[in-house]
C-alpha cells in the first residue's frame, strides 16, 4: 500500500523552530512529506504537533528555519500566492468546522462556489459526487445541528475534497469517535488520499488507528521530533518513548507525576 | 501605591494596544469590503437579520417613547399655556435626540449582540479559520457584510422610531387630550428644518450605525474562542456600543446645534 | 429561508425606511430657510436685538418669507448686524422697514417686515434702512415706573 517516496518532496520542514514570545513550542524540527503518503504526526496533548500543522498551513510563520510546501516558501509568501496554494490544501478541523448556517449541500458546495464560475448544474453533481463518496449523499439536506459527530466529520472531508487538493491536513480526525465512525474515516482517508494521488498529514494520538492507515510516522515530543519510521518501525521500536506511547504506559520517558518536590520531604516538612 | 499606578499604566498601554488593533482591524474590514457589494445577497441577508428582524422592537418602543413623549410635554406645556407646541417638542426631541440614541442603544442590544456573538461563535468552533483555511478570507466573506448590513439598518431604524415616536405622540396629544390637530402639524412643520434637525438627526443615526456596527463585529472577531469568552465579549458589545453612542452623540450635537 | 422571501422582507424593511424618511421629510419638516429654493439675502442694523436667534423666522403680514441667517456685531456703529435670507419668490420695496417682534408675551422672537412704497426692490446685498430694535422688557418696565413717577404729582408739602 505504501507507495515508494520519490522525487521532490511536497512537504517538507528544515530545522523550523517556532515559539509564542518566550515559550518556546518547537525546535529544530525536519519532516518530509512526499505526495501519495499519508503520514502522521503523534505526540502527547500540548507537543506541538497541532502548531506543526498550523505551520504547514500557512496559519502561523516560523521564527527560524524553511517551510516550505509544493517548493514555496510557506514563511514569505504574500497572501494572493499563500490563498492561491491554499486552494490546492484541504483541510479537516477537529470537529469538523462545517459553517452551521448552512445545509450540508451549501457547505460541501462553498469552495466551489467561492472559487470557480461553474454552473448551478455542474456543482450540483460535484457536490453530490463528494457526498456519495463518504457516504452521506442522502444528507444533502440537513443541517449540521442535525448530524451525529462522525457524520460532521465526513462532510467536511467531503468540503475538503471539494477542490480536489494536493494536500490534505488532518487535525485529530479521530477525537471523540465511536469505534465505527473511527473506522470510516481512517478508510476515507487512505482512499481519498489514494484516488487523489495526493499526500497527507494527519496530527492524532490515536495510535492503534493510525499504525495500519498510515505510510510513515513522526513522534513529537516537547516540541522536537524523537522518532520516525514507518509502521512495522515504529512497532518494533525499542526506543522508550515510542514504546510507552505505544503501548499506552503510565509512566516512561513522559512522566506520571508533574515535577515537584519528593513526596517526602513535603511529610517531613509538614510533621516538623 | 506603585501596584496601583501599574495597574493603572497596564490598562492604558492595553487599552491603546486594543484600539491601534481596532484600527487596523476596521482598515482591513474597509480594504475588503468591496465583496459584501459586488456580492448583494451577501449584505442583503445581513439587512435582514440586523434590519428586519429588529424592526418590531423599534416600532414598538418608537410608539411607547412618542406616547409618554406626548403626555410628559402636554403636562409641562399646558403650564405656560402653550399645549400647542406639542408638536415642535415631540418632533425635535425624537429627531435630533431620542430617535438616533434609543434606536442606536435598541440596536446595539438586538442585532450588536447578535453579530457579535455569531462571528463569536464561528471563531469558536473553528469557522473562521476553515474559512481562511479554503483560501477565503473571513474578513471579506463574513465581517465585512455583517458591518455594512448594520450600517445600512441603522439609519432607515432610526428613522422609523422617529416617524413611529411623532405617530405616538399625536395619538396621545390630538387624539386623547385634544389638542387642536391643525396646531400641532402647523407648529411642528412652522419649526423643524428639514436640513437642520432631520438630516442632521440622519448623519448621527449614520455614525451610531458605523460605531455600533464596528464593535459588534469587532467584539466577535477578538474574542477568547471559548463559551466564556463569547459571553463577555457580547457584554462588552452592549457596553461599550452604549458608551460610544452617548459620547458620540455629545460630541456630534455640540458640533451641529452649536448655533442656538 | 430561500432567496426569494429574504428580498422580499429586505425590500419591506428598505422601503418601510425610506416611507418613514419622507414623512419626516414632508409631513413633520419644512424646507424652509436657506434649503430648497433660491434666497437672497440683505442686511439690517439694530441697536439691540434682545433674544433673536439665528434661523428665527422672517414674517411679513404673518407669513414666513424667510429666515435669519446669521448676526454679528460691528464694532465701528457698535450695532448687531443681522442678515435676512429673503425667500427669491417674495419682493420688498427698497425702503421696506424690519422690526424685532415677539409672538406672544414669552414666545419666540422674530423679524417683522413692513413693506414702504418705494420703487426699487430689495436686492441680494441690500440694506434696510429703518428698523426697529427688540423690546426689552426690562427696559419697558423701568420706563413705565419711571413715568409714573414722573406723573404722580409731588405730595403737598
Amino acid at each position: 500500500m505504501a507507495l515508494i517516496a520519490s522525487g521532490n518532496p511536497l512537504v517538507s520542514l528544515k530545522h523550523v523552530r517556532f515559539a509564542y514570545g518566550a515559550r518556546e513550542i518547537l525546535h529544530d524540527v525536519d519532516l518530509t512529506v512526499h505526495r501519495g503518503q499519508v503520514v502522521a504526526i503523534m505526540g502527547g496533548s500540548g507537543s506541538g504537533k497541532t502548531t506543526l500543522l498550523r505551520l504547514i498551513g500557512g496559519q502561523l510563520q516560523a521564527n527560524a528555519g524553511t517551510v516550505e510546501v509544493d517548493g514555496q516558501n510557506m514563511g514569505r509568501l504574500p497572501v494572493a500566492a499563500l490563498y492561491a496554494l491554499r486552494r490546492r490544501m484541504g483541510m479537516l478541523f477537529q470537529f469538523g468546522a462545517l459553517f452551521t448556517d448552512m445545509n450540508v449541500f451549501d457547505n460541501v458546495a462553498f469552495p466551489l462556489r467561492e472559487h470557480t464560475a461553474l454552473p448551478a448544474g455542474t456543482i450540483r453533481d460535484l457536490v453530490l459526487m463528494k457526498l456519495h463518496a463518504v457516504g452521506l449523499r442522502g444528507a444533502a439536506a440537513l443541517m449540521p445541528s442535525e448530524l451525529s459527530g462522525g457524520m460532521a466529520r465526513r462532510v467536511a472531508l467531503a468540503r475538503a475534497v471539494a477542490l480536489d487538493p494536493m494536500l490534505m491536513l488532518y487535525d485529530e480526525p479521530f477525537a471523540g469517535l465511536d469505534p465505527i465512525s473511527l473506522g470510516t474515516i481512517g478508510h476515507l482517508i487512505r482512499r481519498l488520499n489514494d484516488a487523489l494521488g495526493a499526500a497527507s498529514i494527519m496530527v492524532t494520538h490515536d495510535v492503534q488507528a493510525s499504525l495500519d492507515l498510515v505510510d510513515y510516522i513522526y513522534f513529537v515530543s516537547e516540541g522536537g521530533i524523537v522518532a520516525h519510521g514507518a509502521p512495522a518501525d515504529i512497532r518494533a521500536s525499542n526506543d522508550p518513548f515510542v514504546h510507552q506511547f505505544v503501548h499506552a504506559e503510565a509512566d516512561g520517558p513522559v512522566p506520571f507525576h508533574y515535577p515537584a518536590p519528593p513526596m517526602a520531604s513535603l511529610l517531613d516538612g509538614a510533621r516538623a | 501605591m506603585s501596584a496601583l499606578l501599574r495597574a493603572i499604566g497596564a490598562m492604558t498601554v492595553n487599552g491603546i494596544w486594543r484600539l491601534g488593533f481596532m484600527a487596523r482591524f476596521f482598515y482591513a474590514l474597509l480594504r475588503y469590503s468591496g465583496q459584501s457589494f459586488r456580492r448583494l445577497p451577501l449584505t442583503i441577508r445581513e439587512i435582514y437579520f440586523s434590519g428586519t428582524l429588529s424592526l418590531l422592537i423599534i416600532l414598538v418602543s418608537g410608539l411607547f417613547v412618542g406616547l409618554v413623549l406626548g403626555l410628559q410635554g402636554y403636562d409641562i406645556l399646558q403650564r405656560f399655556g402653550s399645549s400647542d407646541a406639542l408638536g415642535i417638542m415631540v418632533a425635535l426631541s425624537l429627531l435630533r435626540e431620542l430617535g438616533p440614541v434609543v434606536a442606536g442603544l435598541l440596536f446595539a442590544s438586538r442585532a450588536g449582540s447578535a453579530v457579535t456573538a455569531e462571528i463569536g461563535l464561528m471563531k469558536t468552533t473553528e469557522q473562521l479559520q476553515a474559512m481562511d483555511m479554503m483560501a477565503v478570507n473571513p474578513i471579506a466573506r463574513v465581517v465585512a457584510p455583517r458591518f455594512w448590513g448594520g450600517v445600512i439598518s441603522m439609519p432607515l431604524l432610526a428613522a422609523m422610531f422617529s416617524a413611529m415616536g411623532i405617530f405616538g405622540g399625536w395619538l396621545i396629544g390630538v387624539l386623547a387630550i385634544g389638542v387642536d390637530d391643525g396646531a400641532f402639524w402647523s407648529q411642528m412643520r412652522a419649526s423643524v428644518d428639514f436640513r437642520y434637525d432631520i438630516i442632521n438627526g440622519v448623519i448621527k443615526s449614520f455614525v451610531f450605525g458605523v460605531a455600533v456596527s464596528l464593535i459588534a463585529v469587532f467584539e466577535g472577531y477578538d474574542c477568547q474562542p471559548t463559551a466564556e469568552g463569547v459571553s463577555r465579549a457580547i457584554t462588552r458589545t452592549v457596553v461599550s456600543s452604549a458608551l460610544a453612542i452617548l459620547a458620540l452623540d455629545f460630541v456630534l450635537t455640540s458640533f451641529m446645534f452649536r448655533g442656538l | 429561508m430561500s432567496r426569494t422571501t429574504l428580498d422580499l422582507w429586505v425590500g419591506l424593511f428598505v422601503a418601510l425606511g425610506f416611507a418613514a424618511l419622507v414623512f419626516l421629510a414632508v409631513k413633520v419638516g419644512s424646507y424652509a430657510g436657506a434649503s430648497g429654493g433660491t434666497t437672497y439675502a440683505v442686511e439690517a442694523a439694530f441697536d439691540n436685538i434682545g433674544g433673536l436667534k439665528a434661523r428665527a423666522p422672517v414674517k411679513s403680514a404673518g407669513v414666513v418669507v424667510g429666515r435669519v441667517g446669521a448676526i454679528h456685531f460691528d464694532s465701528h456703529s457698535y450695532r448687531a448686524i443681522v442678515r435676512l435670507d429673503l425667500d427669491g419668490r417674495y419682493e420688498f420695496p427698497a425702503d421696506t422697514s424690519a422690526a424685532i417682534l415677539t409672538s406672544g408675551l414669552l414666545g419666540e422672537q422674530y423679524i417683522g417686515l413692513d413693506p414702504g412704497a418705494d420703487g426699487e426692490v430689495l436686492k441680494d446685498g441690500s440694506k434696510l434702512q429703518i428698523t426697529q430694535s427688540a423690546v426689552v422688557l426690562e427696559k419697558l418696565i423701568g420706563q413705565f415706573m419711571f413715568n409714573k413717577a414722573a406723573e404722580t404729582p409731588p405730595p403737598a408739602q
